[in-house]
């Protein structure tokens, strides 16, 4: 403001309660709320972003927690299954005449589109479980068998039965059959247990996240044990042994900026090293593993090294006072006190490896795989590859499939989080 | 084979472990008070010697013994023909012989190859029981001498500590390695892309094609490999992230430091940290499921023309994943502002607003830049989110509602189901990932060195 007030001989008063200071002051308080409401604008974007995010997930993901099923009865009769031969028998014609059989007045001219409304794999289902228990045959059993995506999405009301049949994937007559078989109570919805038992699978309605949680568990082993002991020994290296000269600094300067490293290089290191220059096989966990353990593996190292440091030096100088060596005051006295601070981190660090994606993609960690890994040298998938996977899918239904294995890993994530804040306030001690 | 290996190794470490510290105390009581270790340390040197020799044989072998036999089977053929093959036949027939050895047959393969992949099976046996039976003889070895050592004067103690201090300097010299094995694979692979292609192409050239077929001898020619897009793409999507991320994350970071009170801040932080551990690939469903259809819907509404793969739409999703890292670095900065400048400015009749606009942003300008560079090179490094919401077309343009590629798309798209290491379109991505490497390390080092600059200031 130019105007300064001058009134009287010489000395300079100001009249604050002018008009013009008070729509100076009101001016510049307008300017102090202003700030205050971008502030809160930008945390309501932020916070608004986070519901949405969460929200749409959510509504897209939860009808994937629950299949649509029918229950169909299935005569095992001895004349078509061979009791010597179970697993040769024509399932394909076993269970068709089952699911014939709940619709009477089949045209033979629908069938084709009758029995696209269950999923394609219900000879092997049903298969499977009589060769797991050659006792059925000859008897009456019934069989709860998943129905195909669209018919899965028609139950759950995502499919509007009031739109022109050209434009929706079930026919009219699909839908009238679907209405007849709940007629007769032959349709349930129970939670969707394939969710969590099946491995991946082309048809929406059969695959599952057994392979990919699987996977992941081996990964995210190979990454603990390596990450987490080499982390310890590399901090407590650093922290109590090392001595000060260029070599520890060029150590320093080097985990620091590990840690900033973008993640898809460790996927290219991954690549090129361990599958180009060792020969190891693609796609198996331990090389995800090993990607993912030197990812971990700066973030232990810089956890640790601040949680030795905040151990206090009363307690060292006691150890050494008695007469202990300097590897007995570490590994006595303070590895274990600092032990609560170093698991919490690894805790987080591997929560994060958990939901780390790109580098598991190039060592192919995509691929298409339908049966859960045994160990760390069976190819597999992981959860998050497992996610972009079925994004990638063309099929209406692997759309909820995604939210809700997105969900699942979620889940995880927040479960080790909180185990990680649990161990932080039970254990941690303050100083 | 190898699990038994290694239970072998453990069961003789136990024994050793058990057996050392049995035979010690029975030592020591016989001499008194006059031992030099406890029992405990003569059992962990005995156990580290039964277990560090055979473990360290074990890695070798299983490193190097496919390597081994590859070579050995392809001494069984006419080494005439074995001479005139490329390495990728070459590959090619041992990957064949080893699908038989599996006992997966397609075809009707060559008797020469059935007979070969009989030998292999043959010698992957016998490879594997001479490692079982070396790991037992040489850890077997190594708890006999780890028991015998046992006397009141033998230090095992330090012999124990001496071990341990091996064991940390070589697990801190893992993060160089890493670091070394990373430059080493990149640069590598980049010379033999540049071998193929020439340089200047890669650094000046504006057609991005590298999915299209191209025998070597034209790789040259075509000009397919010029990067110029690919950055440019990369620069874009990183704009718009910063451009929505900057005002947001700055701004909250500024309200809960100074206008929230305790209760406020202690709910919202956590609930910004979650948008920080969501994983990337979440944020790339959402851009593609929620975000980028919405856009478009708008676009269309406006009347303009909004690629199905926009550039806004990648870019702004990535803002969300750096709002928070923005945010806690800036909070960071600004709570590093000494109180005393606070406290001078409201001293001097200043308000709120004035004093951060005036005071806390200048102070702690240079921390929150660092912030910044740091959150630029997350952007430029963000994959998922651009694989699953951007362009696989590299296109020189700037407009965000087009679709553009980044280094990291195409790193991702050129590399998966491609192991081959022998044709320009592999190699391409580790250029690419070598040039990604060096700019984000370029952007961390400036950005931890003007934070530590500045935090030594006050």
């Amino acid at each position: 403001m130019a105007a300064v007030e001058t009134t009287g001989s010489g000395a300079r008063t100001i009249d604050w309660s002018s008009d013009e200071f008070k729509k100076r002051r009101s001016r510049r308080y307008a300017a102090d709320r202003r700030l205050q409401y971008y502030g809160i604008a930008a945390i309501a974007t932020a916070l608004g972003l986070l519901a949405i995010l969460i929200t749409s997930l959510v509504m897209t993901g939860y009808t994937a927690f629950t299949q649509t099923m029918v229950s169909v009865q299935i005569t095992l009769d001895d004349e078509r299954i061979d009791r010597n031969d179970v697993f040769g028998a024509n399932w394909r014609n076993i269970v068709r005449d089952a699911f014939k059989a709940a619709t009477p007045g089949l045209e033979t001219a629908d069938e084709r589109a009758y029995f696209a409304m269950f999923t394609n794999n219900a000879p092997f289902l049903v298969r499977d479980r009589v060769v797991a228990d050659p006792r059925l045959v000859g008897t009456t059993v019934t069989f709860t068998i998943p129905m195909a995506d669209p018919v899965d999405q028609l139950a759950k009301g995502q499919i509007d039965r009031s739109t022109p049949e050209s434009q929706r994937r079930v026919s009219d007559q699909q839908i009238a059959w679907f209405d007849g078989l709940a007629q007769q109570g032959m349709i349930s919805r129970p939670f969707n247990t394939g969710l969590f038992f099946n491995a991946d699978s082309r048809f929406p309605e059969l695959a599952g996240l057994a392979g990919a949680i699987s996977g992941s568990f081996w990964a995210l082993m190979v990454c603990f044990f390596i990450s987490f002991p080499c982390g310890i020994a590399a901090a407590i290296y650093l922290e109590e042994f090392a001595p000060k000269n260029k070599l520890t600094d060029l150590i320093e300067v080097n985990i620091n900026n590990l840690a900033a490293v973008p993640s898809v290089v460790f996927g290219l290191l991954a690549l090129a090293v361990f599958i180009g220059w060792f020969n190891m096989p693609r796609s198996i966990p331990l090389v995800g593993g090993l990607a993912l353990a030197l990812m971990t593996l700066p973030t232990i190292i810089i956890v640790t090294r601040a949680s030795l440091k905040s151990v206090p030096s009363s307690i060292r100088e006691a150890a050494l006072g008695i007469g202990a060596s300097k590897h007995e005051v570490i590994m006595h006295h303070i590895l274990p006190l600092a032990m609560p601070t170093i698991l919490t981190g690894t805790i987080i660090g591997l929560a994060q490896a958990l939901g780390e994606t790109a580098p598991l993609l190039l060592i192919g960690m995509n691929a298409f795989i339908t049966s859960p890994p045994a160990g760390i040298l069976e190819p597999a998938t992981a959860l998050p590859t497992q996610i972009f996977i079925w994004a990638d899918s063309p099929e209406r239904g692997f759309v909820s499939r995604t939210s809700a294995a997105i969900l699942v890993l979620l889940g995880f994530l927040i479960t080790m989080n909180a185990i990680a804040i649990f161990l932080r306030q039970r254990f941690e001690r303050r100083w | 084979m190898v699990s038994y290996a290694f239970a072998l190794i453990l069961l003789l470490t136990l024994v050793a472990y058990f057996a050392a510290r049995r035979q010690a105390s029975v030592v020591g009581r016989s001499v008194g008070a006059s031992m030099h270790s406890r029992p405990t340390y003569h059992g962990f040197n005995a156990a580290i010697w039964a277990c560090a020799p055979p473990l360290i044989i074990v890695l070798v072998w299983v490193l190097f013994q496919d390597a081994v036999i590859n070579r050995m089977i392809l001494g069984l053929f006419d080494a005439d023909r074995i001479a005139a093959m490329s390495s990728a036949e070459r590959s090619l027939l041992i990957s064949e012989i080893r699908q038989l050895a599996a006992g997966r047959q397609f075809g009707t393969p060559g008797e020469d190859l059935l007979a070969a992949a009989q030998t292999l099976n043959g010698w992957t046996w016998l490879a594997h029981v001479s490692m079982v039976v070396i790991v037992g003889v040489i850890g077997a070895l190594g708890l006999v001498l780890g028991v015998r050592a046992i006397a009141p004067r033998y230090r095992a103690r330090h012999s124990v500590e001496l071990s341990l201090n091996i064991f940390m300097v070589f697990c801190s010299f893992v993060a160089v390695f890493t670091t070394i094995g990373i430059i080493a694979s990149l640069v590598f692979e980049s010379i033999q892309f540049f071998m193929r292609v020439p340089a200047s192409e890669f650094f000046f050239g504006t057609r991005w094609e590298p999915q299209i077929p191209i025998r070597a001898d034209q790789v040259a020619g075509s000009g397919a490999f010029g990067a110029i897009p690919v950055f440019v793409g990369t620069f874009v999507i990183a704009t718009i992230a910063m451009v929505f991320a900057v005002p947001i994350g700055l701004m909250s970071a500024v309200y809960l430091t100074e206008y929230a009170d305790v209760r406020v801040r202690s709910v919202v932080k956590p609930l910004l940290e979650i948008l920080a551990g969501v994983p990337t690939v979440v944020y790339g469903f959402f851009a593609v499921l929620i975000v980028a259809p919405l856009i478009r819907d708008f676009g269309t509404g406006l009347g303009l023309s909004v690629a199905p793969r926009s550039a806004l739409a990648a870019g702004g999703v990535m803002a969300i994943m750096l709002i928070p890292f923005i945010s806690s670095l800036s909070d960071d900065a600004l709570a590093a502002v000494p109180r005393a400048l606070r406290e001078g400015s409201y001293a001097m009749g200043a308000t709120k607003g004035e004093t951060i606009r005036k005071v806390l942003l200048p102070a702690a300008l240079p921390g929150i830049m660092g912030g910044i560079l740091l959150a630029l090179s997350r952007a430029i490094g963000e994959t998922m989110i651009v694989v699953m919401a951007a362009g696989l077309i590299a296109s020189m343009n700037i407009n965000p509602l087009d679709s553009v590629t980044t280094v990291t798309v195409q790193i991702v798209t050129l590399l998966i189901g491609d192991t081959a290491f022998d044709n320009p379109k592999t190699l391409s991505a580790f250029a690419l990932g070598l040039m990604l490497f060096i700019i984000t390390l370029f952007l961390n080092v400036i950005a931890l060195s003007i934070v530590r600059k500045y935090r030594e200031k006050y």
